[in-house]
């Protein structure tokens, strides 16, 4: 029986190690501003594209936004 | 209308404002304006058009795009010192406040600073404080041309030296979440544990795993007894120390009695205590505090002339002109302030005239003349040319801002301990000491041991737990249904103080009228096309607020031709030659140059200009202010139950109309000056009527500080808004009355669910007075009571918004 003391004590450690991850989001400021990294996170980072591929992107662009 | 147009709306390609006639059309893309096209030629030279796909419509339309010396005092060490945050040898780090930031292409376009200068190293936005933290290379780039970047591209900061309150915020809300946190863990964990007590495995063979489970549950509560729970402890303390009996009483004592009772069973091995409870009542609690908590990031309630002032001004030091701050200035210096930049100081005027608006101070909309030698008061906006003041008094002791040293804006905000709960809580206290010290006395004359457990099961069992989360619930809620509609609340405890207005004080213009907006009338005879272009082109010349107006108006005219011989008298009017025709505009007296007589049947109640071409009076233009839409339909429906008054910084010119709206019996006063509407709302209120002040200018602040509600009337969010409690966007005046009314009904909500937690309270009672609360049954009735509560608040509050309509 005493190896429920053993997994209590277990769980308890594992949801501590959750708890200390909790508080150090909050404390690096993870929930001060709850929007933008939903945005961010859909960025594309477009690197040096071909001056043809940019007009392609330019022309679908408006089109995107008639939708 | 002659000529039948087809009208092809034609929508600039950056900041999607339906395009004027003459529009720009370049790289087959129609722009509204220059300042559109510059910004699109920016990011398309740098490769940044994604802005443009990301969202509908990201670009920030600019009004002008010629800087000149606007942010020239940002080369002043000492205020960019006072800026920034942090400076090393190489890099410095600013946070600006950018209240142009509204979709996900700002956040990318802010993010990208870097590849439009290289000296920026690092940019980053907070959506939600509409915030951007920028690391540059202070080598590179100095400060005033980052931020004229910035302006540039359309996202001006807004910089002010007033931001403390705000990093308080921020600490209290990161401490909450932490606190939560907590609770939430230990609340989970200990529920977890008890498992098998709720189910009676008093089986467990094993006395000493039993022992372990009580006893780590007791270390898992210390946390939250003794840091979750901290806040009412010290608020209860508080409380009694003014002789104020808040909820916070019984509820510190509700934790007491349950951790002591707990610690009692514990340690003399008694029974297994009430720790889940415990847990679960602070976590319940904390939850209904973030709640109510929630508050606009990205507004502020709590400016003052410091965020309206210039941070900085041009002063003759030795006989050259330096950017110094404007708390330096001292008696005896010579300033010069541009077009468009506000006064920071009492003085004399040292140039020949200048035309000051004080529009935002008074209220009064027309720009006022001042002569050389004449005394100028802070807080105008000079329009025109550039004028040279000689300062009288400190910024701080000037005219204005002695407002600000009025002993109502020292007061600290009570607001806290009003409101329905705390009276209600007194007798609650009161009702739930009798008692428990009833059934003390009544159970010490049978059993002993058994008298201190009832006793404590009553403390236990009464905890107003749900009586303490129905009013966060409610009003947040409510608070955020008028978010939505552009209500914005400082605070969850303003919806209670305004059931309790009976009177409500409204200013004129800005708040009652449209600000800017005016219809423009033309009344003589009917002008030919050539004429109006003419006069197109004069006023088009002229920065005059109703110059501007009379050129709105006339915008549809083609005004190509440029008008000759433009003079413009301070005060009077307009004379030029354009296309061949000598206009002359301006007041009576100038046009009609004392011909007056002839016109003895024009009045003089509506704000006009008149017109004269080529010596031969044409007629006049009638500048009427627009009212607000449905502002007959909210001061009759207000008029109900509310006593009304208007005042305002403006003349009676033209009030007539406006008298009409209001009730018989409402107070009007005209020409009144920041101090006498504050002291007027001080005189309703010491006549014991709790006063609502609707306001939107500078020259409100007083009174709206004053008034047990303030509410401010902003046309746009990003404006600038006087300390207030609510600020209410202009588009949702129309709905005004209806969620005044709904105040009430959040009201009504309240009480309900007062009556349920209370009806769980006497069953609780009943078990408790008789002896028989269980652990368990506690465990159960706990969060029942509360869940219950909270889902009654939440789910009636956005039925009833339905079913009044407002949403």
């Amino acid at each position: 029986m005493s190896v429920i003391v053993l997994l209590i004590l277990f769980s308890l450690l594992v949801a501590i190690i959750f708890l200390i991850a909790f508080i150090w989001s909050v404390k690096s400021g993870q929930y001060d501003d709850t929007y933008s990294p939903s945005v961010r996170i859909l960025f594309d980072e477009k690197s040096k594209k071909k001056p043809s591929e940019e007009k392609e992107s330019k022309e679908k662009g408006p089109e995107k936004n008639k939708k | 209308m002659k000529e039948v147009r087809t009208i092809e709306k034609v929508i600039c390609y950056h900041c999607h404002d339906v395009c004027k006639d003459e529009h720009i059309v370049f790289d087959n893309k129609d722009f509204c304006c220059n300042g559109c096209k510059t910004v699109y030629e920016i990011l398309r030279d740098n490769d940044l058009c994604t802005y443009y796909d990301l969202d509908q419509n990201p670009g920030i339309s600019l009004k002008s795009k010629d800087f000149n010396d606007k942010y020239a005092y940002l080369d002043n060490e000492e205020i960019a010192r006072m800026l920034i945050n942090f400076s090393d040898k190489e890099k410095s780090r600013i946070v600006f406040f950018i209240p142009a930031i509204h979709c996900s292409s700002c956040i990318w376009l802010l993010e990208n600073l870097y590849k439009l200068h290289e000296a920026v190293e690092h940019s980053r936005v907070n959506f939600v404080r509409k915030e951007m933290t920028i690391e540059f290379l202070h080598d590179k780039i100095s400060l005033r041309e980052l931020v004229e970047l910035l302006a540039t591209i359309g996202y001006e900061p807004y910089i002010s030296l007033d931001n403390e309150g705000k990093k308080k915020q921020k600490s209290i809300n990161r401490s909450l979440y932490i606190k939560i946190g907590v609770a939430g863990f230990a609340f989970g964990n200990i529920m977890l544990l008890s498992f098998p007590e709720y189910f009676g495995f008093s089986g467990i063979s094993d006395r000493l795993v039993q022992k372990f489970i009580t006893y780590l549950n007791l270390f898992l509560s210390l946390p939250v007894v003794f840091y979750c729970a901290s806040d009412y402890y010290r608020s209860a303390i508080q409380g009694l120390k003014q002789k104020f009996v808040s909820i916070d009483i019984p509820i510190a004592l509700g934790i007491t009695a349950l951790f002591s009772r707990s610690l009692y069973e514990i340690f003399t091995s008694s029974g297994p205590g009430y720790l889940d409870s415990l847990a679960g009542l602070v976590f319940f609690l904390l939850v209904g505090k973030w709640f109510q908590n929630f508050t606009y990031e990205g507004l502020s309630f709590e400016r003052d002339y410091k965020s309206y002032f210039p941070l900085a001004i041009l002063r003759k030091d030795a006989g050259e002109w330096k950017n110094v701050p404007v708390k330096n200035l001292a008696k005896g210096d010579l300033i010069s302030v541009r077009n468009q930049e506000v006064i920071p100081a009492d003085g004399v005027l040292v140039s020949e005239s200048a035309a000051i608006d004080y529009s935002f101070v008074t209220g009064e909309s027309e720009p006022v003349n001042k002569k050389k030698g004449e005394y100028i008061y802070a807080g105008g906006r000079q329009t025109g040319s550039k004028i040279e003041i000689e300062v009288i008094k400190p910024v701080s002791r000037s005219y204005l801002t002695q407002l600000w040293n009025n002993e109502i804006f020292q007061k600290a905000d009570d607001s806290n301990l009003q409101g329905v709960v705390n009276k209600v809580s007194k007798y609650f206290t009161l009702a739930v000491l009798g008692i428990a010290i009833a059934a003390l006395v009544f159970w010490l004359t049978i059993d002993f041991s058994k008298a201190l457990y009832v006793f404590s099961a009553v403390l236990i069992v009464a905890c107003p737990c749900a009586l303490a989360l129905s009013t966060p619930f409610t009003l947040g809620n409510v608070m955020r249904i008028f978010g939505k509609l552009g209500f914005y609340l400082k605070n969850a405890h303003v919806i209670e103080r305004m059931t309790e207005i009976d009177h409500v004080v409204f200013d004129k213009t800005g708040t009652l009228t449209i600000g800017k907006a005016a219809t423009v009338v033309f009344d003589g005879e009917e002008l030919s096309e050539n004429e109006k272009s003419g006069v197109a082109s004069v006023v088009a010349n002229s920065t005059h607020p109703l110059s501007e107006k009379i050129y709105q108006y006339l915008k549809g005219s083609d005004f190509a031709g440029k008008a000759k011989d433009f003079n413009e008298i301070a005060g009077q009017g307009i004379t030029a030659e354009a296309r061949g025709q000598l206009i002359k505009l301006g007041s009576k007296s100038f046009v009609l140059n004392g011909e007056s007589h002839l016109f003895t049947n024009l009045d003089d109640e509506l704000t006009t200009v008149y017109l004269q071409v080529d010596n031969k009076f044409k007629g006049r233009f009638i500048i009427k202010s627009h009212y607000r839409e449905g502002l007959e339909r909210v001061l009759s429906s207000l008029s109900g139950t509310l006593g009304m008054s208007l005042i305002t910084g403006d003349s009676e010119t033209g009030a007539d109309q406006l008298k009409k709206f209001f009730p018989t019996g409402s107070t009007f006063s005209f020409r009144q000056e920041p101090v006498q509407k504050l002291e007027y709302v001080k005189k309703l209120q010491l006549s014991n009527k709790k006063v609502m002040m609707i306001g939107d200018g500078l020259n409100d602040s007083g009174a709206l500080k004053q008034s047990n509600v303030g509410i401010s009337v902003s046309e746009k969010s990003t404006n600038f808004t006087p300390a207030s409690d609510a600020i209410l966007a202009s588009g949702s005046f129309q709905k005004f009355h209806q969620l005044f009314n709904f105040c009430f009904t959040a009201k009504k909500i309240i009480i309900f669910s007062f009556v349920i937690s209370f009806l769980y309270n006497v069953v609780g009672l009943s078990f408790a007075v008789t002896g028989n609360l269980s652990p368990l049954f506690a465990a159960i009735l706990m969060p029942l009571s509360s869940i219950s509560v909270v889902a009654f608040a939440t789910i009636s509050v956005n039925l009833m918004s339905r079913v009044k309509n407002i949403l």
